[in-house]
């Protein structure tokens, strides 16, 4: 006889169920972000006002995840897509989610100037040190000596700069008094919805949040799981994990 | 809700970027976004200054890319939303333009052309009228009005925003910055006092109801799974922009009707065809201008007509032919010989046009 086990799956109520199987690949950080984002957007019983914009890369197969109105936009596009809607209806909670490459290279013009004009949104930056749609080139935040497609002898500092530190650069230019800035990571993810907590309810108070959080492509890596987590922990070494800006009243 | 400035007709003596901002708030435009480009800067200087009187919004973004996308946003949060610009900012703003055109939403940009290609010159040309038409990795699903004068701007502004929330295809009110620059006398006035109704604008990012209980969520996206998924999408588009094409199309004949030279130009040359036509009228050459108002989609029917009754046509425009070969295309069969008069990046004078067609007199075109 056979028994089938009777269990849903523990989907947040702004997460759409009716996108089905996850499009991420297996053992994507992609899902652990959002999902724990959509968990946070309903702790926060934010659905009715949150307007969730995705990039292109692997962050576009977010274009149907979330059961809040949605816009799929150009590469690196986002940020100023959702600033354009916070801008013309206040009240709005505004996340832009994007990848390294969306944030710090072909869209760190909007990232840059969101952050110094205190955009009212909140910034997602899933950082996997590599484009992953495209095939596994260098990313603005590949980590030294890393091999990709565009660095296959190992990323050489000498030649290509340093990774880029995102939340530090944004850490940086923020005004501190509306802004609340962290990098968490795909590893503790009860951490990481305490750091969206945080940041979407900055932008409930009408300032710009940012979060990178550091994550795992075990694809484009060609890691198993052992090598995955050694990755990113590696990756937590060099990328400090804390909070860099947090307002007051946030806690 | 903006406030209205004009309630009631009102002479004014303005410049053409005056006059765009003007009629954007006639047209209750809530919010612009905006880069600045010479020469279309003063439809955002006027529209801030006028920010304390009509309660509208502007952002002043980083780029034009910028200006392009976040217009969209502004649009799919259910605003009357614009952005205007012009040569190096046209280009880089067709990122935005052709996700507007993928995503049928309403964009609405008023374009000064300047000269081309590159930074070139920053107050006149025609040469940004095949981008403004076809930019981007699109077919051209757009819609393009090529004005001639203020009273045009203020007009064809108004109705730039309902035609691009009626038909959800991005519209463009084309222009340049002798319009953008030159004084004029002109009439504004409300658009409910000439029977114009603003189209509604319902927002589509926090549309009204709630999810899950009034409706699902949206989830509106411009990539596409299968090469056949995009044509299908595509070939809905075309089939919709021929459908509604008759609707939309406009344009302009002077004294064409016996005219033997037939002049087509469009924009502020089409201004100097008028006054060549008196002038060469008056030398007993039967001269006529055909001017599209419309460059997508293009008059074609009225087109063809025009041009098979004449002996001649003369092509004039400041560009080398952008115009010309869209309707050469549209023309295709008709034998009537032409002549062209291209100035790229300069202004064709009345006086251009007189020689040239009295040239055309004496040698006929062959071609």
């Amino acid at each position: 006889m056979v028994q089938t086990l009777d269990i849903t799956p523990d989907l947040a109520k702004a997460q759409n169920a009716e996108a089905g199987a996850s499009k991420f690949c297996p053992g994507c950080g992609h899902g652990m972000i959002l999902k724990t984002l959509a968990h946070t957007i309903d702790d926060l019983n934010l659905q009715e006002k949150a307007v969730f914009g995705c990039d292109i890369g692997c962050s576009l197969l977010s274009w149907n995840y979330m059961n809040v109105d949605t816009v799929q936009t150009h590469h690196g596009r986002t940020t100023p897509v959702i600033y354009g809607v916070t801008r013309a209806n206040p009240g709005t909670i505004g996340i832009a989610y994007m990848g390294d490459g969306g944030g710090l290279a072909i869209g760190s013009q909007h990232l840059v100037n969101a952050a110094v004009r205190g955009e009212n949104m909140l910034i997602v930056l899933a950082n996997n040190t590599n484009y992953g749609m495209t095939g596994g080139q260098m990313a603005p935040t590949t980590m030294p000596g890393q091999k990709t497609e565009t660095t296959p002898y190992g990323r050489d500092c000498e030649v290509t700069g340093k990774p880029a530190k995102g939340a530090e650069m944004v850490a940086s230019i923020v005004d501190p008094n509306k802004a609340y800035v962290a990098r968490s990571s795909v590893s503790n993810l009860r951490s990481l919805r305490k750091v969206f907590t945080k940041a979407l309810k900055n932008v409930e108070k009408g300032g710009f949040s940012f979060v990178e959080v550091l994550s795992i492509c075990p694809l484009n890596w060609r890691t198993n799981n052992e090598g995955t987590w050694d990755r990113l922990k590696t990756m937590e070494e060099f990328f400090e994990v804390k909070e860099f800006v947090q307002r007051e009243g946030l806690e | 809700m903006v406030k209205k400035l004009i309630t009631e007709d009102t002479r004014m003596f303005l410049t053409g970027n005056e006059t765009i901002a003007y009629a954007a708030n006639a047209a209750q435009a809530e919010f612009m976004y905006g880069y600045p480009i010479t020469p279309q800067n003063e439809i955002m200087h006027t529209w801030c200054k006028l920010l304390p009187k009509t309660e509208a919004g502007f952002l002043q973004t980083e780029d034009e890319i910028s200006a392009g996308f976040s217009t969209i946003g502004g649009i799919l949060a259910g605003k009357r939303a614009f952005t205007a610009t012009a040569g190096p900012g046209n280009v880089i703003m067709q990122d935005a333009q052709s996700m507007a055109e993928m995503m049928r939403i309403p964009f609405v940009c008023a374009v000064m052309q300047r000269g081309g290609p590159s930074t070139a010159t920053v107050i006149y040309a025609q040469q940004e009228t095949r981008l403004t038409c076809f930019g981007g990795n699109g077919e051209g699903f757009r819609i393009v009005y090529s004005t001639a004068g203020h009273q045009d701007l203020y007009d064809y502004m108004i109705k730039s925003f309902n035609t691009a929330w009626k038909y959800r295809f991005p519209t463009f009110m084309l222009a340049d910055g002798y319009q953008g620059k030159m004084r004029e006398p002109v009439t504004l006035y409300d658009p409910a006092s000439r029977g114009i109704t603003m189209e509604p604008t319902p927002a589509i990012l926090r549309a009204p109801g709630k999810i899950d209980v009034d409706r699902k969520a949206n989830h509106i996206r411009n990539t596409f799974n299968l090469e056949e998924e995009l044509m299908e999408v595509l070939d809905s588009y075309q089939a919709e922009f021929d459908r509604i094409s008759p609707e939309i199309e406009e344009y302009l004949e002077y004294k064409a009707d016996d005219a033997e030279i037939l002049i087509v130009a469009h924009g502020i040359v089409a201004r100097s065809a008028m006054t060549a036509v008196d002038e060469l009228r008056a030398k007993g050459i039967k001269a006529g201008l055909f001017r599209p108002i419309t460059l997508r989609p293009l008059a074609v029917k009225p087109l063809r007509a025009a041009v098979s009754r004449a002996k001649q046509v003369l092509f004039t425009e400041s560009a080398n032919g952008q115009l010309a070969q869209m309707v050469l295309e549209k023309i295709y069969g008709l034998t009537t010989p032409y002549s062209t008069l291209f100035k790229m990046g300069v202004g064709v004078t009345g006086d251009d046009i007189v020689q040239k067609v009295e040239q055309m007199v004496k040698t006929p075109a062959t071609v």
